[in-house]
């Protein structure tokens, strides 16, 4: 039987503070008042993990006090609000949820206190105001402050979920508290962390030097000839970065959605052998750092390249600098990229179903028919995914473009040199960063129109009897004709990584050696200090196993609660929700990279320099999948089962939990390999992000290659590519497969 | 604050959008009473059942559970039960753990939800089924584990959103006869859903009759099929011929009406003399040889075998008429002239059309 807890007429007394009534209220409002007593308000000490506060002056001296002390010893009037607005819900513990005042006092306590709470870290700054213009306004202050910390953090977490419990309290969301909350915290997650550094770009593109808004300045930044100039049309200049970077984008688009249809179509409709084969393979590009390929294209056509090398001294051929340019960039590009498209297209392609096509059969169309007015028709959802992430991805990419472009600029490398380079230029790089959002975000509306809202639904849920269609012999040709060159240089390539570790100088001296590995993760072991890590390579590689293995979980997890909200409740503003959710998928990882930096290296939130940035950037650069995946599986799953889930007493947390999760097991386990090995393998965004402390394997190789030294960074390469597989493995054996019912086709 | 209702709607309206799935309901259902909802597909009676549940929340009125304001509570903490009409049955579980999720839930010890989910099983006759998946089982069994699963927390409510409309005749027969004999031993307040009419006469209590998002009409099984109170009951509930009369006059409890020139006696139901409608039921339409007695003369169109009866259709001054006829033996063909009188019973007046 259940206890349900009904209004006071049957509960006998107020409750007390030990019994299990509004339990999740006093557990945030303990939180909160736990924030404001006990954990010092900012983070003037270094690192999220550092603790050095605790014996260094805690709690009076000025940087690591409590919120409560900041205000009385350390004449932080302006605090005083948040003791207030803590202070009013405790006169909620003594009322039932179903009375009024209870709802009303959270809504109002909560809410003010949230917004209060963060403004008041906006207005007042490290330096004195937080915008110029209130300097004018009240006059100039003395006043500053840092960064929120943890005390401020755990007073917002508390004022945020009072809001949401006062929203369930009101009956919001079928008055599920635990639903609230996922609901609020998810939006205040993406609006800090995806929508307000996208604004911050905005803002700062807007700005001169002196930090004054300009309007005709951005105008003319936005508009200038470097960024649209077309003298490649009449002379031998080369054109702006904007039309480089879209030209690029859309061919890579094209091509990676034509091979991996070629892909799809010849492992789902064909007999070819080796069906497994190709799956593996094309897996590997995933886990390979994108520049990785670069960096084997150069060992291999490079002016010293393998090809260069024999053609030189079998035909006295001159080595030329052919691959460096566009078609360097091409060529690296889609052999990292359509891996992507085949994997969005395989599950496209199996899903049309066969039924449609025998119908179009008995109708009296021929196979190439079928194939050209019914077969491809349905896949348009799928090619038009296909093309927008070709596209995405390559606006993005920073390190072949980087490594391979030569004199061919293109969008994401000139933001990072107007931003490292040495003029230095943020207001630059930020309307370049709008040039290349605008690119996508065009690009991905220009998709939703395409798509419409025609019903591309084909696996309707009836068992589908028939059988696929085999390729009308000239498809399978033209299919066979574009796989094979494309299968043919990956394997070269990925030759070539596994090799180039091993060999001395590339080029020059083929002989083999360790010295490479030796250099980067030797490991001495001295009688006075034990084990030293004594390779160059440590340091990056273990912070990068660690950022990535605590964002992964964080990831998926946030990335599956969000798919479940969107899959499973109903909201005022969901749609709003659901595009920011979609934005930061269409953003490439060059813009998100200069949105954090611009948005987090002043208070109030503060954290460039850490490896909280680093986590953070990578769960919302990665989350996005997680959301698809989860709501793709979710959508399989019968909503009756939570409901049944939820009259049987089961809280929703434990219905997501012992219900939800358990069936969503492939799910999970796309979405933490994906987020692990994204994590692993980023650099547009991360070489933006990287400090001493915490620099990552990806910046660092990249580094590496930069200077020259290709064999320690293909070594390097090789190594991280063996732990994602490794990783994989791990994954798929902790979180297991879904048990489900023996019998084959089921039924909810 | 005390009343004798499980459950209690008191000007319940819920509204998706535009959409008023039901508008404005009030009704009561008495403890320990199986209660039906009734109605065509669409009229609110899953909206209606999901707000006893809460896993849908009204957008005006209140909900009581016992003598609580439920209103605001999430489904979680309300004391009711559902069987689903997809059953959902946790495919991941075996029998055992889908029927002692709930228990545990309610956080009682180990070897008690143990047994009470084992006295559960046992119900519904399924004890030695524990260990397997709900995939490994039939339909029928399935939705006695699903029916297992509700009843052992022993709700206040238990529901049922048409339970057997995935199962052949005759085990809907069978299967609706086993809930309503556990749900009288245990005497537990049940609210059905279904729109089956045969269904819900054989087993409820009560019957709500909804149409288009309201209550048409509330009451026993006998009183909504003698009595229907407006064209939707009386047709709904059984087939009705429903033809224009005339109320002559009333005399005490009834009123003399005439039906195209035959009179007949019915309880005048709150009528004054003038135009009134009348339903009857197909069976009680008897067709004599015409010229026979003083009936009104028709003509049979259609005629047809159902094995222990069989069915006219008759045109007469009346309209076209749908009539039943036990007499086996002798099957009129169509064409035949007949002279149509009605019986005493299954004739009635209808108050609001
Ligand atoms: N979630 C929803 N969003 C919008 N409209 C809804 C929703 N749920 C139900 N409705 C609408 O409310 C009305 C009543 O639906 P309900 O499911 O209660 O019907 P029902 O009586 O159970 O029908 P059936 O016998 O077909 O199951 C229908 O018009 C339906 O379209
Ligand atoms: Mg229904």
């Amino acid at each position: 039987m259940t206890t349900p807890s009904f209004s006071p007429e049957t509960t006998p007394g107020f409750p007390g503070i030990f019994s299990k009534d509004n339990l999740n209220l006093k557990l945030w409002l303990g939180i909160a008042w736990l924030g404001f007593l006990i954990l010092p308000w900012y983070a003037a000490y270094d690192g999220f993990w550092s603790f050095i506060w605790v014996t260094d002056g805690y709690p009076t001296f000025d940087e690591y006090s409590p919120g409560i002390l900041q205000i009385t010893m350390h004449d932080r009037w302006w605090l005083w609000p948040v003791a207030l607005f803590l202070l009013l819900p405790l006169s909620a513990l003594s009322w039932s949820k179903t009375d009024p005042r209870y709802a009303l006092t959270l809504l109002f306590s909560g809410g003010l206190g949230f917004a209060f709470t963060l403004s008041q870290g906006f207005i007042l700054g490290l330096h004195g105001w937080g915008w110029e213009f209130l300097g004018d306004v009240f006059g100039p202050t003395e006043q500053k402050q840092f960064g929120m910390g943890y005390g401020a953090l755990l007073v917002c977490g508390g004022f945020l979920f009072m809001f949401t419990q006062g929203l369930a309290a009101r009956g919001a969301i079928k008055g599920d508290v635990f639903v609230c909350g996922s609901i609020g915290f998810c939006i205040v997650l993406v609006a800090i962390f995806v929508f307000f550094p996208v604004g911050r770009i905005l803002i700062n593109s807007l700005q001169d030097d002196e930090g004054n808004y300009v309007f005709s300045l951005f105008l003319e930044k936005i508009t200038s000839h470097s960024i649209w100039g077309l003298d490649c049309f009449s002379s031998n200049l080369s054109c702006g970065v904007a039309w480089n970077s879209l030209l690029m984008g859309v061919l890579v688009g094209l091509a990676t959605t034509v091979l991996g249809l070629a892909f799809a179509l010849l492992v789902t409709r064909t007999g070819m052998q080796a069906k497994g084969f190709v799956r593996t393979a094309s897996l590997l590009p995933i886990i390979t750092p994108p520049f990785v390929i670069g960096l084997a294209l150069i060992l291999l056509f490079g002016r010293a390249g393998a090809v260069n090398v024999f053609l030189e001294w079998a035909f006295g051929i001159p080595p030329s600098r052919w691959l460096y340019g566009l078609t360097g960039i091409l060529i690296a590009q889609i052999l990292a990229f359509t891996p992507i498209a085949f994997l969005v297209l395989i599950g496209v392609v199996e899903a049309v179903s066969p039924s449609m096509e025998e119908a179009s059969q008995t109708l009296r169309a021929s196979r190439w028919q079928t194939f050209w007015t019914v077969s491809l028709p349905l896949m348009r959802p799928g090619l038009a995914n296909a093309f927008l992430l070709g596209f995405i991805e390559s606006l993005a990419d920073f390190g072949n473009p980087l490594v391979l472009g030569g004199q061919y600029e293109v969008l994401s490398t000139q933001i990072f040199f107007a931003i490292v380079g040495a003029q230095g230029d943020p207001g630059m790089a930020a309307v370049l960063a709008i040039v290349l959002l605008m690119f996508t975000l065009t690009a991905f509306y220009a998709q939703r129109r395409w798509l419409g809202k025609k019903s591309y639904a084909t696996v309707t849920g009836k068992g589908d009897a028939g059988v696929h269609v085999r390729l009308p012999k000239r498809v399978a040709w033209m299919a066979y004709l574009t796989a094979a060159p494309f299968l043919i240089m990956s394997l070269v390539v990925y030759g070539m990584i596994i090799f180039g570790g091993f060999v001395e100088t590339w080029g020059y001296k083929h002989n083999f050696t360790l010295k490479h590995y030796i250099a980067e993760f030797s490991l001495h072991w001295s009688e006075q200090y034990g084990l030293l890590w004594e390779g160059a390579a440590w340091n990056s590689f273990w912070t990068t196993l660690q950022i990535s293995a605590i964002s992964a979980p964080l990831t998926a997890g946030l990335g599956l609660l969000t798919a479940y909200i969107l899959v499973r409740q109903k909201f005022w503003g969901k749609d709003i929700f659901e595009f920011l959710t979609m934005l930061s998928f269409a953003i490439p990882g060059t813009v998100i990279g200069v949105g954090y930096i611009l948005a987090f290296n002043v208070p109030p939130i503060e954290i460039t320099g850490t490896g909280v940035i680093l986590v953070v950037c990578f769960i919302f650069r990665n989350m996005p999948t997680g959301i698809r995946a989860g709501i793709a599986a979710m959508s399989q799953l019968d909503p009756s089962l939570d409901e049944a889930s939820l009259t049987l007493g089961a809280k929703s947390f434990t219905t997501l939990r012992r219900v939800l999760l358990p069936l969503l097991r492939p799910a999970l386990v796309a979405a933490l390999v994906f987020s692990f090995v994204r994590a692993m393998t980023a650099i547009s965004a991360v070489i933006f992000l990287v400090s001493a402390d915490y620099d990552m394997a990806t910046s660092y190789i990249l580094g590496r290659v930069e200077f020259g030294d290709y064999g320690l960074a293909i070594a390097y390469s090789s190594v991280l590519i063996l732990v994602m597989l490794a990783a994989i493995g791990l994954i798929q054996l902790a979180v297991g497969k879904r048990e489900l019912g023996r019998r084959e086709s089921f039924e909810f | 604050m005390s009343n004798s209702f499980a459950v209690e709607f008191k000007n319940v309206t819920k509204a998706f959008g535009e959409v008023q799935a039901v508008r404005d309901l009030n009704f009561s259902i008495q403890t320990g009473q199986l209660v039906t909802l009734l109605g065509p597909s669409g009229c609110g009676k899953t909206t209606t059942l999901r707000l006893i549940a809460g896993l849908e929340m009204v957008t005006e009125g209140q909900v009581y559970i016992g003598d609580n304001d439920v209103t605001k509570l999430p489904a979680t903490e309300r004391d009711v039960s559902m069987v689903f009409q997809s059953y959902a049955l946790f495919p991941h579980m075996t029998v055992m753990q889908n029927v002692s999720y709930g228990l545990t839930m309610s956080s009682l010890p180990k070897p008690e939800v143990h047994e009470k989910a084992q006295t559960g099983l046992e119900l519904v006759g399924l004890s030695g089924y524990g260990d397997r998946l709900p995939s490994e089982l039939s339909g029928g069994q399935q939705q006695r584990v699903a029916v297992a699963r509700a009843l052992v927390l022993e709700p206040e409510v238990l529901l049922f959103d048409e339970p057997l409309s995935n199962l052949d005749a005759k085990l809907r027969r069978r299967v609706r006869e086993e809930i309503r004999e556990l749900q009288q031993e245990l005497g537990l307040t049940t609210v059905y859903v279904t729109h089956d009419q045969e269904e819900a006469l054989a087993v409820s209590d009560r019957i709500i009759v909804m149409n288009e998002a309201v209550i048409a009409q509330e009451g026993a099984p006998r009183q909504l099929y003698e009595e229907p109170v407006n064209l939707f009951v009386s047709d709904f509930i059984g087939d009705a011929n429903l033809v224009k009369s005339t109320i002559l006059d009333i005399d005490g409890s009834h009123a003399n009406v005439d039906i195209r020139g035959i009179r007949i006696q019915l309880p005048h139901r709150g009528l004054t003399p003038g135009e009134s409608m009348v339903a009857i039921r197909p069976q009680s339409i008897l067709l004599k040889q015409s010229g026979t007695e003083d009936g009104i003369p028709g003509t049979i169109l259609k005629a047809s075998y159902l094995g222990d009866h069989l069915e006219y259709t008759v045109e007469c001054a009346l309209g076209e008429l749908f009539v039943i006829d036990n007499q086996i033996q002798t099957q009129q063909p169509p064409g035949t002239n007949v002279s149509i009188t009605f019986r005493p019973y299954g004739v009635s007046l209808i108050p609001e059309s």
